[in-house]
C-alpha cells in the first residue's frame, strides 16, 4: 500500500442551469479513484456552489496511481428521478508521483461533457503521499520522468543515454462492444475516454519499468499514439529514449563538458563560411533493395514495402587513408556500446554538441498489414487458420502488433547498417488505417554517435580522449559520410567537405532531425513540402493491401523527386526534420512530405534546374521550354534573395581545381549514374557547371514543373520551417502564437485523374498556408516554426489536413545589427585582441574585411589542392600536405570562431539591456498581468521545446490528454466548423487548466497527435476525437532570471542548450 | 471541390478589430468580405477572396462563441475557454456595448419592453442600421437596465462594476437607464434636433442634482428616481410669478443688470414675464409624472423656441439665465433660495446644452 491520494473539492462556478423551473442547479460531486467513490454534499440552488469538502482519501497501490486517473463527476441532484450528470474532469496524477515535478494539483478545471462540451468549472485540490517501496519485483515505475521534448530538457544534463524503449497495449474498443448498442453516446464516449486514459497510464508505467531496468530515470522524446483499428480493437503504443538525467544545479560547473568543444562556436560565425568550390548536384533516389518481401503470408497477410533511403551521395577517392581507420575505430567503440541493444534507435531530434558524429541519411520502412476482421472472441478459437487473431484469443495479447513493429524496426536497422551507421536518430513511428488496411511506417536518420554518451562513468576522461582522436572538424563533422565510399549501397556524388576539405560529403543531405547546433548554414531556411495524391481502385482484403503496397514505392519516389526539385529551386542542399506521411483512404492514397531546407556550408552549392526537351526540332516547343527555363531561373534567383542564400560563385571559379578533379574521378567510379554533367555543360545561360535536368517529355516532369511553379512565395516578413529552430534567425522576441487549423475538403468530382487530384491537394495545402500567413499578418516579421501538417482521408472524397504550429516574432533590425556586430567583433578580435570595448561598430564596412583573413590560406589551399590533383591521378594518394594546410586552416577558423563566440555573447547581452523594444514589450505584459478581476493565469503553448526570451526552470510532468466530443445537433452548433472550432478551443482550455493547476505557465513540445473527425450531416451528427500531449513547465523571463542569477550563471545557462542560445 | 470544414484556433484568441466591428454592425460574412476587399487588405497581403472569406468566417464564429460571455462581461475575465489578453477583453466589451447615436435616439426614453423590440424593424429601416445590430444594442440596454434596476449605490459605478465599461460609456448607459426609467419624451419632431449627447448631459445633470441619490446615497434606485420631496418643494416657486411685485422686482433687477450687455435686450425685456412664467410653471408641474416626461419638450416649446425666434445667441441665453437665477436670490421676500438654486442650476445647464440648431 504505497500511496495515499487525497482530493478536496472546493467550489464550482459558471455551472449550467439544470433546473429549468428555478433557473438554478443543485450540484454535488462524485470523486472516484479505482473502485472507491466519495460524494460531496449537495449545494442547493446555486450556479456557483461552494462545497469546501473534507479531504477524500484513497489508499492505493502506486501501480494504480500510475494507471488510473482521478475521476471527478459533477451532478445535479434530483429528488425524484435519476441525478443528471453535468460533466466530468479526469486528472492524471502522474506528475505528483515524481518528487521533482509538481507537489500539488490545485486550480479551476473545466467540467467537460462529451455531448455539451465545457459546462462550468470546478476548483479541486489533489495531493499524493508516497511511501518508499523497496520491493524489487514491483510493477510500478513511479518517479521515472517523461518528456515529450525531443531534445535534452533545458534544466537537466544527460548522464547517459540508454536507448530505445517501446511498448504497446491493446484492448477492445468500447465503441465496438455489443453494449454500445444499448448505452447512450455519452456513456460510450466516457467509457472510451476512460479506457484510453487507463491504457496510456499502463503504457507509461510499463515503459517506466523498462527504463528502470536499463538503469535510467527518464524518457525523452516520448511519443504515444493511438491506433483506432475499429472492430479489431484499440492499440496504444509508445516509443521513447531512455536516459539518465541529472538536475542541473545553477553552478557553472554543471555545464556539459562537450559544450566547450569548438563545435559550438562555429554556428554563429559568419566567417566560418568556407568558400564554395565547384558546384555539383545530382538527384539520387535509389530504390533500396526491396527488403524482406512478404515471406510471412503464413502469419496472415503482410507486405513489406521496398523502402527508399534518401541521401545525397557520391563516390570518390580514398579518403579512407585519412578518415577510414579512425572511422572504423570509432565504429568499434560505439558498436560495443550499442551492440547489446536490440534497436539502437533514438527518438531525439536535437542533441548535445558532439553527440552526432556522422549522419548518413534518412532511413524509412513501411509495411501494409491487414487488420483482423473477427470481432467476436468466441469465434476466434475455432478459426485456427487465422494467425493474426490477437484479439480473438484474449483481448490483451499484443503479440502480433509487437511482431509487426519488430519487423519494421529490423528493416530500419538493416537500412542504417547499409549506410554504414550503427544508430538511428530522430526516429518515429506512425500508422494510417482505413477500414481493415493499415500502413505501418517508421523513419529516422541513420547516424554514427559518439560513444561517450552511451557509457557511464567515463564521461569526462572520455570526452578528452575522443576529442583528441576525433578527426572531424566539428562544425561539419556530421555532414561527412559515415559509409565506406568504395562500398556504397547506391550511386551518389561525393565531394570534399567545403568546410574542412578533409573528408567526403554528399551533395545533398536529408535527415529527420533538427539542424545540429554546430552546423554552419548560409541564409535562412525554408519549409519545403512535397504533395501527392494517387487514385486507387476500391478493393477488399488482400487485393487492396497488394494494390496499396504496389503504389507506395512510386509515391515515395515521386515525393522524393518533388522535394529534391523544390530544394534546388531554393538553392539549398540539405533537408532537416523530414517527415513523410502516406495516408490511405478507400479510393486514394495521399502523401505529404514536409521538411526544412537549408544551405549547409559544408555541402557543395546545388546546381540549378535545367529543363531539357526530347524533341528539339519543334520551335514552339523550344520556346515553351525556354520560357519555363526562364521562369525557373527567375524563381531561383528570387529565392536566393529571399532566403539570403548566395554561394560565392566567383571564388568557386578560381579555386575550383580540387573538386572538378574529384568529380572526374567520381565519374569513373559511378559508371551507371545519370549523365547530367554532359547535358548541363551545354547550357551556358546558367552560371552553374551542372544542373539538375528535368526532361519535359516526361509527363511526370510536366507535373513536377507545374508543382514547382505553383508554389506561391511567402508574403514578405514571413518565414516558415517545420523544425525546432529556424536556421538564420537568432533574435526572437517574446511574443508567440500557437495555433491549430483544420480543413476538410470534399472532392465533388468523381472522375478525377491523378493530375487533377494532385493539383487540388496542392492548392489545398497552399491555400491553407496562405490563410495562416494572412491570419498572422499582425505578427510580421515572424516565422512559423514546427509547422506540422497531418493529412488524413476520413472518408471517400474527403481529405483532411490539420496543422499545428507556432508563430514567433523576431526582430529584423536587430538581426542585421547582430550579424554585423558579430562580424565586426570577430574581425576586431582577430586583428587586435584588446579592443573589446567596441560594441556596435555598425558604421564600418563589413564586406571588405571579411574575406581578407581567408585569402592567404585560400591561395595556398588552391596551390596545394592542385598538387593533390596531380598525385590523385596516380593511384596512391598523398594527402599529407593538403591535410596539413587544412588543419592549420581549421585552427584559424577555430580561433576566429572562438573570438566570434565571445563577442556574440557580449553583443546579445548588451543588446538585451540596450534595446528598448523587447524590454518595453515585456514590461507592458507585466503591467497587464495584475488585471484586477482576472483569476485565470496565462498559459503559453508551443510545439517547440523552448520559449524565446525565457528560461524553463522546472518540468512539471507530461500532459497527455484524450477527448471525445459528439453532437446530435450539428446545425445548431454552427455546422461542422462551429463544432470543431469549439472543440479545439475546449481542448486548449483543458490543457491550459491542467498546466495551471500543476503550477505551470507553459506547455512546451505540444502536439496534437490525433484529430479524428467524423460527421453525418444527414443525421445532424458529428463526432471528433483529439489526442494532445506536451510537457508542462514553469518558465521565467530571461530578464527576470538575470536579475536573480549572477552573470556567470546566465552565461552558463546559455551554454547549456543551443536552442536557448539561438534565441537569446 | 468544396471546403467542408475550415477552422483556425489560436492559443491566444486572434481577433481583428475591423472584423469585430463588421460583426457588431450585423454584416453578413459575405458583406464583410466585400467591404474588406474594398478596404485593400488583399493587395497588402496578396490574399485571395477565399483567404479573406475563411478568415472572416473564423472570426465571426469566434465572436459568436464569445457573445454569451459578453452578456456578463465579468465572466470574460475568468472563463477558461478563450485566452484573451486583458486589454483585448476590455476592447471586446467596450465595443460590444458601444451603440449608434442614431439608434439610441430612437429608443431613448421608451420602455425597454418586448413592444419596443418589435419596432426594431422600423428603426432599422429608418436608421440604416442592420436589424441584428439594433437587436444587440437594444438587448444591451435592456440587460444593463435589468441588472442595475434593483441595485443600491451610484448608478454609474454599478454599471461600471457589472459591465466593466469605461467611465464615458457607463455614463451614457446611466443616461439611457435614467431616461428609460422616467420615460422622458424625446421622440417628438420638435426634439429631433437634439442629439443623444445633449440628452446624456441633461440626464447627468438630473441624476446628480434632482434624484434621491443627490441627497442620500444609500437607497435603492437612488439615481433613477427623482426626489419626490424636491419636486413637491418646486411648487413653492410659483410665488415668483403669482406675486406681481416679486415678478416686477425680479424683472427690473434682471433688466438693470443686462442693459447694454446684449443686443436682444428689447426682446428680452418684452418677453421676460412669459419666459419666467414658463420656467416656473415647468417647475411647479413636475409633481405629475406625465409632466416629468414632457420636461424636455416643455423646455423647447416654452423657452428655447421663443428665444430662438427672437434670434438670441447662446451667449444671450447664458447671460439671461445667469442673471435670472442670481437676481432671484436677492429678492427680499423670496424664501426658497435652496430649491430655486437646485432647480435653476440644472435647468440652466440643460437649456444651454440644448440651445443649438
Amino acid at each position: 500500500m504505497p500511496g495515499k491520494l487525497k482530493a478536496k473539492i472546493v467550489a464550482g462556478r459558471h455551472l449550467p442551469v439544470m433546473d429549468r423551473a428555478s433557473d438554478l442547479t443543485d450540484a454535488f460531486v462524485e470523486v472516484k479513484f479505482g473502485n472507491t467513490t466519495f460524494k460531496t454534499d449537495v449545494c442547493p440552488k446555486s450556479l456557483n456552489p461552494q462545497w469546501n469538502s473534507e479531504w477524500f482519501k484513497f489508499e492505493v497501490d502506486d501501480e494504480d496511481l500510475q494507471d488510473e486517473p482521478l475521476q471527478i463527476t459533477v451532478l445535479d441532484h434530483d429528488t425524484y428521478s435519476a441525478n443528471d450528470a453535468i460533466g466530468k474532469v479526469y486528472i492524471d496524477i502522474d506528475p505528483l508521483l515524481s518528487c521533482e515535478a509538481a507537489t500539488v494539483i490545485s486550480g479551476w478545471f473545466p467540467i467537460y461533457d462529451t455531448i455539451h462540451g465545457i459546462r462550468g468549472e470546478i476548483n479541486v485540490l489533489v495531493k499524493v503521499d508516497l511511501f518508499n517501496d523497496l520491493n524489487r519485483f514491483r510493477q510500478s515505475s513511479c518517479g521515472v520522468k517523461f518528456f515529450c521534448t525531443t531534445s535534452i530538457p533545458k534544466c537537466y544534463r544527460v548522464v547517459m543515454v540508454h536507448g530505445f524503449v517501446e511498448e504497446l497495449v491493446v484492448n477492445e474498443d468500447p465503441e465496438y462492444q455489443w453494449i454500445d448498442r444499448i448505452r447512450t453516446p455519452r456513456a460510450s464516449n466516457e467509457a472510451r475516454q476512460r479506457l484510453i486514459s487507463l491504457m496510456s497510464g499502463e503504457l507509461q508505467r510499463k515503459i517506466g519499468l523498462k527504463v528502470l531496468e536499463m538503469g535510467g530515470n527518464a524518457v525523452l522524446g516520448y511519443l504515444q499514439c493511438f491506433d483506432l483499428e475499429g472492430e479489431s480493437g484499440l492499440v496504444v503504443r509508445a516509443i521513447g529514449t531512455a536516459c539518465t538525467l541529472d538536475k542541473l544545479s545553477s553552478l557553472p560547473t554543471a555545464v556539459l563538458p562537450a559544450c566547450n568543444s569548438p563545435s559550438r562556436e562555429m554556428k554563429e560565425s559568419p566567417l566560418a563560411q568556407a568558400p564554395s568550390h565547384g558546384c555539383r548536384s545530382s538527384h539520387n533516389s535509389p530504390v533500396h533493395s526491396a527488403a524482406a518481401a512478404s515471406a510471412r503470408l503464413s502469419q496472415g497477410f503482410s507486405v513489406s514495402v521496398p523502402t527508399l533511403i534518401f541521401t545525397g551521395m557520391g563516390s570518390g577517392g580514398s579518403a579512407g587513408k585519412d578518415g577510414g581507420p579512425l572511422k572504423t575505430l570509432l565504429r568499434q567503440q560505439t558498436q560495443s556500446a550499442l551492440e547489446q541493444r536490440e534497436f539502437p534507435f533514438f527518438t531525439l531530434t536535437c542533441f548535445p554538441p558532439g553527440f552526432l558524429i556522422h549522419v548518413g541519411g534518412v532511413v524509412s520502412a513501411r509495411s501494409v498489414k491487414l487488420l483482423d476482421r473477427i470481432h467476436n472472441p468466441a469465434l476466434g478459437n475455432t478459426r485456427s487458420y487465422k494467425l493474426l487473431d490477437w484479439n480473438s484469443f484474449t483481448a490483451d495479447e499484443p503479440e502480433t502488433r509487437d511482431a509487426w513493429w519488430e519487423e519494421i524496426r529490423q528493416e530500419i536497422k538493416s537500412h542504417a547498417k547499409a549506410l554504414g551507421c550503427h544508430a538511428v536518430v530522430g526516429y518515429s513511428e506512425s500508422t494510417s488505417i482505413c477500414e481493415e488496411v493499415c500502413i505501418l511506417s517508421a523513419s529516422g536518420t541513420a547516424a554514427i554517435l559518439n560513444p561517450k554518451f552511451m557509457q557511464e562513468g567515463c564521461l569526462d576522461s572520455y570526452s578528452e580522449h575522443s576529442r583528441l582522436e576525433d578527426p572531424a572538424p566539428p562544425s561539419c563533422g556530421f555532414c561527412h559520410i559515415p559509409y565506406d565510399e568504395l562500398n556504397m549501397p547506391f550511386p551518389a556524388h561525393l565531394t570534399y567537405c567545403y568546410n574542412c576539405r578533409r573528408q567526403k560529403v554528399p551533395d545533398v543531405l536529408f535527415t529527420t532531425i533538427d539542424l545540429p547546433v554546430e552546423a554552419t548554414v548560409m541564409g535562412k531556411g525554408s519549409l519545403i513540402q512535397a504533395r501527392l495524391c494517387r487514385l486507387k481502385k476500391k478493393a477488399q482484403g488482400e487485393v487492396n493491401a497488394t494494390a496499396i503496397s504496389n503504389l507506395l514505392p512510386f509515391m515515395e519516389y515521386e515525393l522524393h523527386t518533388q522535394l529534391m526539385n523544390k530544394l534546388k529551386l531554393r538553392s539549398m542542399n540539405a533537408l532537416f526534420g523530414l517527415r513523410v506521411q502516406i495516408s490511405v483512404g478507400e479510393n486514394m492514397l495521399v502523401g505529404l512530405a514536409s521538411a526544412t531546407g537549408v544551405y549547409l556550408m559544408a555541402l557543395p552549392a546545388p546546381g540549378g534546374i535545367q529543363i531539357a526537351g526530347k524533341t528539339p526540332s519543334d520551335i514552339t516547343y523550344e520556346q515553351h521550354i525556354s520560357n519555363m527555363q526562364k521562369k525557373i531561373n527567375d524563381t531561383i534567383s528570387k529565392n536566393k534573395d529571399l532566403y539570403e542564400v548566395h554561394p560565392q560563385e566567383i571564388i568557386e571559379e578560381v579555386i575550383g581545381s580540387p573538386i572538378p578533379e574529384s568529380r572526374q574521378r567520381s565519374r569513373l567510379f559511378r559508371s551507371h549514374s545519370e549523365s547530367s554533367d554532359e547535358v548541363s555543360e551545354l547550357d551556358l545561360s546558367h552560371g552553374k557547371k551542372d544542373a539538375f535536368v528535368l526532361e519535359i517529355d516526361d509527363t511526370d516532369a510536366v507535373e513536377d514543373i507545374h508543382s514547382l511553379l505553383t508554389d506561391a512565395p511567402m508574403p514578405s516578413g514571413f518565414y516558415s520551417c517545420n523544425t525546432e529552430i529556424m536556421p538564420g534567425i537568432y533574435n526572437w522576441t517574446s511574443s508567440l502564437q500557437m495555433f491549430t487549423s483544420v480543413r476538410v475538403f470534399r472532392l465533388n468530382n468523381v472522375n478525377l485523374t491523378n493530375q487533377g487530384l494532385n493539383k487540388i491537394f496542392n492548392d489545398l495545402c497552399e491555400n491553407l498556408l496562405k490563410s495562416l500567413y494572412f491570419k498572422l499578418r499582425s505578427m510580421v516579421p515572424c516565422c512559423l516554426c514546427h509547422l506540422n501538417f497531418a493529412v488524413a482521408v476520413p472518408e471517400e472524397e474527403l481529405i483532411q489536413v490539420a496543422v499545428t504550429a507556432v508563430a514567433m516574432t523576431f526582430d529584423k533590425e536587430q538581426a542585421q545589427e547582430n550579424f554585423k556586430a558579430n562580424m565586426e567583433k570577430a574581425i576586431m578580435k582577430v586583428i587586435s585582441e584588446n579592443e573589446e570595448q567596441l560594441q556596435f561598430p555598425l558604421e564600418l564596412c563589413t564586406e571588405t574585411p571579411a574575406p581578407q583573413p581567408f585569402s592567404p590560406s585560400k591561395g595556398t589551399g588552391h596551390q596545394d589542392g592542385g598538387g593533390i590533383h596531380t598525385s590523385a591521378r596516380a593511384t596512391s594518394v598523398d594527402y599529407s600536405s593538403f591535410a596539413d594546410r587544412c588543419s592549420t586552416w581549421i585552427e584559424l577558423i577555430k580561433l576566429k570562431a572562438q573570438a566570434i563566440r565571445r563577442g556574440s555573447i557580449k553583443t546579445t547581452a548588451s543588446q538585451e539591456k540596450g534595446s528598448p523594444l523587447p524590454e518595453g514589450r515585456s514590461r507592458s505584459l507585466r503591467c497587464m498581468r495584475p488585471f484586477p478581476s482576472s483569476t485565470v493565469s496565462v498559459v503559453k503553448m508551443t510545439p517547440l521545446s523552448f520559449l524565446p526570451g525565457t528560461r524553463i526552470i522546472k518540468y512539471l510532468g507530461i500532459i497527455n490528454m484524450f477527448f471525445i466530443r459528439e453532437t446530435t445537433s450539428l446545425r445548431e452548433e454552427g455546422g461542422v466548423s462551429g463544432f470543431l472550432h469549439c472543440f479545439i478551443a475546449e481542448v486548449f482550455a483543458m490543457v491550459r487548466a491542467h498546466v495551471a493547476a500543476l503550477g505551470g505557465n507553459a506547455v512546451v513540445s505540444y502536439s496534437m497527435k490525433e484529430c479524428v473527425f467524423m460527421e453525418n450531416p444527414n443525421k445532424n451528427q458529428a463526432q471528433c476525437l483529439i489526442n494532445v500531449s506536451g510537457d508542462a513547465v514553469i518558465f521565467v523571463r530571461e530578464s527576470e532570471a538575470e536579475a536573480t542569477a549572477a552573470a556567470p550563471q546566465t552565461s552558463s545557462m546559455q551554454n547549456l542548450s543551443g536552442a536557448a542560445e539561438a534565441n537569446a | 471541390m468544396s471546403v467542408e470544414l475550415d477552422v483556425f484556433v489560436g492559443n491566444t484568441t486572434i481577433m481583428d478589430e475591423e472584423v469585430y466591428q463588421f460583426w457588431l454592425d450585423g454584416y453578413t460574412v459575405n458583406d464583410a468580405v466585400k467591404v474588406r476587399m474594398e478596404g485593400g487588405v488583399l493587395e497588402e497581403y496578396e490574399a485571395s477572396t477565399d483567404v479573406l472569406l475563411s478568415d472572416t468566417m473564423d472570426q465571426f464564429r469566434t465572436f459568436q462563441m464569445c457573445e454569451r460571455l459578453l452578456h456578463t462581461p465579468a465572466k470574460l475575465a475568468n472563463q477558461l475557454l478563450f485566452q484573451i489578453p486583458p486589454h483585448r477583453q476590455t476592447m471586446l466589451i467596450e465595443r460590444y456595448y458601444a451603440f449608434d447615436n442614431a439608434f439610441v435616439r430612437e429608443v431613448l426614453g421608451k420602455k425597454l419592453s418586448k413592444g419596443t423590440k418589435k419596432d426594431l424593424d422600423d428603426i432599422s429601416a429608418k436608421t440604416g442600421i442592420t436589424l441584428k445590430s439594433c437587436r444587440r444594442q437594444f438587448d444591451n440596454f435592456k440587460r444593463v437596465f435589468k441588472v442595475v434596476e434593483e441595485l443600491k449605490g451610484p448608478l454609474v459605478e454599478n454599471i461600471q462594476q457589472h459591465f466593466l465599461l469605461s467611465d464615458k460609456l457607463a455614463r451614457d448607459y446611466a443616461a439611457i437607464v435614467f431616461f428609460a426609467n422616467n420615460r422622458f419624451e424625446t421622440g417628438k419632431r420638435k426634439l429631433q434636433f437634439l442629439s443623444f449627447q445633449d440628452f446624456a448631459f441633461c440626464a447627468g445633470q438630473l441624476i446628480s442634482n434632482w434624484t434621491v441619490g443627490a441627497v442620500d446615497n444609500m437607497v435603492e434606485d437612488m439615481d433613477v428616481d427623482l426626489d419626490k420631496e424636491f419636486l413637491q418643494d418646486l411648487k413653492d416657486l410659483k410665488i415668483l410669478i403669482n406675486d406681481k411685485d416679486l415678478l416686477d422686482q425680479h424683472k427690473s433687477l434682471v433688466c438693470t443688470a443686462l442693459r447694454g450687455k446684449t443686443k436682444v435686450f428689447n426682446e428680452m425685456e418684452a418677453n421676460f414675464k412669459t419666459l419666467s412664467r414658463a420656467l416656473v410653471n415647468i417647475a411647479a408641474k413636475l409633481t405629475n409624472t406625465k409632466d416629468v416626461r414632457d420636461l424636455f419638450i416643455d423646455l423647447v416649446e416654452k423657452f428655447i423656441e421663443p428665444c430662438r425666434s427672437d434670434r438670441w445667441t447662446s451667449a444671450d441665453v447664458r447671460l439671461f439665465l445667469t442673471y435670472y437665477t442670481n437676481s432671484a436670490r436677492t429678492l427680499d421676500t423670496f424664501r426658497h433660495q435652496v430649491t430655486w438654486d437646485r432647480y435653476m442650476d440644472v435647468i440652466k445647464s440643460c437649456i444651454l446644452k440644448m440651445y443649438h440648431d
